[in-house]
């Protein structure tokens, strides 16, 4: 049932949505049910350890997972429903409004194909231009992302380009279909800091100038702080807390974001001993029928183990929400430093 | 033990330097051209010291690495270890030698047997080194090790793909500690481990340093992974230490406008304020074809006309040492590079 688009509705919104995998003899549930939405020009960083998701839910929601894949719930983007879409509807919205970018360009650009062959495709596919007015549409491209030399860049390979700059046109790429959504999957991982800066930044100035929003999936949560408005994480196939990424940060509420930023180590402030989170992510097939979080948790209690906390407003923060049982007792407790460190004590 | 008032460094790099012919595209068989992956470092690494190198890929930080265990020959200069230098024939001085120095690959399935289960892997040095030892008393000092790092007895059976990755690397960081080495040489430990898991290791680490007294030369692109672990810092360019000091002046009062730029470019969700980055221009430039005078200068924001000419000599003074002429004052000592115009300081 698709619902008109008004300026104030989002432009993404993701409800319930259900990967379940094949793996042979039976189905396994690597998403349990995430809801996102993302407004229009704005930033959703998704961060989450490996396994926890991110990558699947935008995957899925683009029916991009194959037939091992069993995608439910539902996917709106711009007032149409993506999930159970026909392949030729897909096939036009993808690499057109919603454009898709990945941590590795130079698996993604196919190495036998010129630079400008490959951005020509995208732009006769999503904007009809062909010869000549492609190959200029490509070259502004080119030159947009802040690429030198852009007309000779056409006639390159990709493995005569940096990786860097293979980002780069995979960036013109996305481009080319003047997306409303650019889906950014670990853009800046296999780049040098430098490199992951100037990615970082064209990002920014492209999505101010035209307006599209992004998701950005990433597990750097300095990456997310960067660049997010606002921030899902997520952990073994669920979003755990939601929230304005500058409140994120200065104060998480769940106890797994909380560890997270823990964790991490810093360069300013003086050197501490880090603090660990005890044990790892359970598989998704070995879920505990409770909180997937409860065996590490130094806040668990005996009513995390009933059932999966459900995602709800965190008290006193209305545009915030988290998935704890315990809540209530957590935004209380000033710091939870003491009982992390007997955890790891013991560990 | 001797008492000498200056006790000689554990490790000495002189002049180090390790240059690769290859062949650039051109002309029927290419043409030749040499890559100077290491060219021509000095440092020093005390006993029970940490010594963190950084930089970006092709920098030669992975190239020092092997050159200090003697995997390759240099091309110039020597490391001396313990007061001799490191052999590269790989005979049996060599052998002997490296007993005393062992490595931590980022990679820990790459770096373990797929076929063995991890107690024997663990073993393995005490079978080549220790053929004194009975098999039973093998046996109990791999399980003593797997103890040490936080592995549970009942794993000893277990092979790699039954881990998870932080519990590979707690098996190749045991079977590196089998001998009791002098010197780890650790290439990325924790680059491949998520945050939760990174936290682990390195404090891990950190308690088998105290109790052992191992020093390391630790290699990373993460500053603050650096930042934690280092005693003291060194930051590589092109094949070249361009500064060097203890992690709280080189990350905190960077003086040369990389390491500036380095600093300003690592995203941290720790950050109450955002600072500003200083974005570079361009790619690191191709190692084969390094720029002339200053190798930084062609990216370097702030770089005059002198920089393009003659390459500045890396400085030491006071355990500080840098490599700019942009940093060094009139009167002798060093001060930060200015900052590019641009650059508006903390916002």
């Amino acid at each position: 049932m698709p619902t008109a688009p008004t300026p104030a509705s989002p432009l993404v919104t993701l409800r319930d949505l259900t990967v379940d995998f094949d793996i042979g003899d039976r189905f396994v549930r690597a998403l349990h049910g995430v809801d996102m939405e993302i407004r229009r020009g704005e930033t959703l960083g998704v961060v989450g350890e490996s396994g926890c998701g991110k990558s699947i839910t935008w995957l899925a929601a683009l029916g991009l997972l194959g037939p091992a894949a069993r995608t439910g719930g539902s996917a709106v983007f711009d007032g149409q429903e993506l999930i159970g879409m026909r392949p030729r509807g897909l096939d036009r919205l993808r690499g057109g409004r919603i454009a898709l970018i990945f941590q590795d360009p130079a698996s993604a650009l196919n190495p036998v194909q010129r630079i400008g062959r490959q951005i020509g495709e995208s732009l006769r596919l999503h904007r009809g231009l062909r010869g000549a007015a492609a190959r200029a549409e490509a070259r502004r491209l080119l030159d947009r992302v802040g690429i030198a030399n852009a007309l000779q860049r056409l006639d390159e390979y990709p493995h005569e380009l940096s990786g860097g700059m293979n980002q780069r046109v995979m960036i013109a790429m996305a481009l080319a279909g003047e997306p409303d959504l650019l889906i950014a999957d670990e853009p800046t991982t296999a780049l040098d800091a430098t490199i992951q800066a100037q990615i970082l930044d064209l990002l920014r100035d492209l999505q101010t100038e035209t307006g599209m929003a992004l998701a950005l999936i990433s597990h750097d949560l300095g990456v997310i702080a960067d660049m997010a408005d606002r921030v899902a994480v997520m952990y073994s196939g669920r979003v755990i807390e939601e929230a304005p990424a500058h409140r994120l940060f200065a104060a998480p509420a769940h106890p797994y974001t909380r560890g997270l930023m823990a964790a991490l180590p810093d360069i300013e402030g003086p050197r501490r001993r880090l603090e660990t989170i005890p044990g790892s992510v359970p598989p998704p097939h070995a879920l505990p029928p409770g909180c997937a979080f409860a065996a590490r948790c130094p806040h668990v209690d005996g009513i995390c183990e009933v059932s999966p906390p459900p995602l709800r407003p965190v008290p006193a923060a209305p545009a915030r929400r988290a998935a704890c049982a315990r809540l209530e007792a957590l935004v209380r407790a000033p710091e939870p430093a003491p009982a992390l460190q007997r955890q790891e004590q013991r560990a | 033990m001797s008492l000498d008032a200056l006790p000689e460094p554990l490790l000495t790099a002189r002049g180090l330097a390790r240059h690769y012919g290859v062949r650039l595209p051109g002309g029927l068989m290419g043409r030749r051209a040499t890559l100077k992956a290491v060219d021509g470092i000095d440092f020093e690494l005390a006993r029970g010291e940490i010594l963190g190198l950084v930089g970006e890929s092709g920098c030669g930080k992975s190239t020092t690495a092997k050159l200090v265990l003697g995997h390759v020959a240099p091309s110039a200069g020597e490391v001396r270890f313990d007061g001799a230098p490191v052999p590269v024939d790989h005979g049996g001085d060599w052998r002997r030698l490296r007993r005393r120095m062992q490595m931590i690959y980022q990679d820990p399935l790459g770096a373990l047997d797929r076929r063995l289960p991890v107690a024997a892997q663990i073993a393995e040095p005490f079978q080549i080194h220790r053929p004194d030892l009975s098999r039973a008393e093998r046996r109990a000092r791999a399980e003593e090790l797997m103890r040490s790092v936080g592995l549970r007895p009942d794993q000893a059976d277990r092979f790699p793909h039954e881990l998870s990755g932080g519990q590979r690397q707690r098996v190749v960081i045991a079977r590196a500690l089998a001998l009791d080495p002098t010197l780890l040489v650790c290439d990325e430990p924790v680059s491949a481990l998520d945050v939760s898991v990174q936290a682990q290791v390195l404090n891990l680490l950190d308690d088998l340093r105290a109790r052992t007294g191992f020093a390391a030369l630790f290699i990373s692109h993460d500053l603050k992974v650096v930042r934690q672990m280092a005693d003291r810092v060194a930051v590589m360019y092109l094949g070249r230490i361009v500064e060097e000091g203890s992690p709280e002046e080189v990350l905190h009062a960077p003086l040369h406008p990389y390491t500036q730029a380095l600093v300003s470019a690592a995203p941290s969700p720790h950050a109450a304020r955002r600072r500003q980055r200083i974005v570079l221009r361009g790619d690191p430039p191709n190692p084969v074809e390094a720029p002339s005078g200053c190798p930084f200068h062609p990216r370097c924001p702030v770089a005059v006309a002198r920089c393009a000419a003659e390459r500045p000599p890396l400085l030491r003074d006071a355990g500080r040492a840098v490599a700019c002429h942009l940093a060094q004052t009139s009167a002798g000592g060093f001060a930060p590079a200015p900052l590019p115009q641009t650059f508006s300081g903390a916002a």
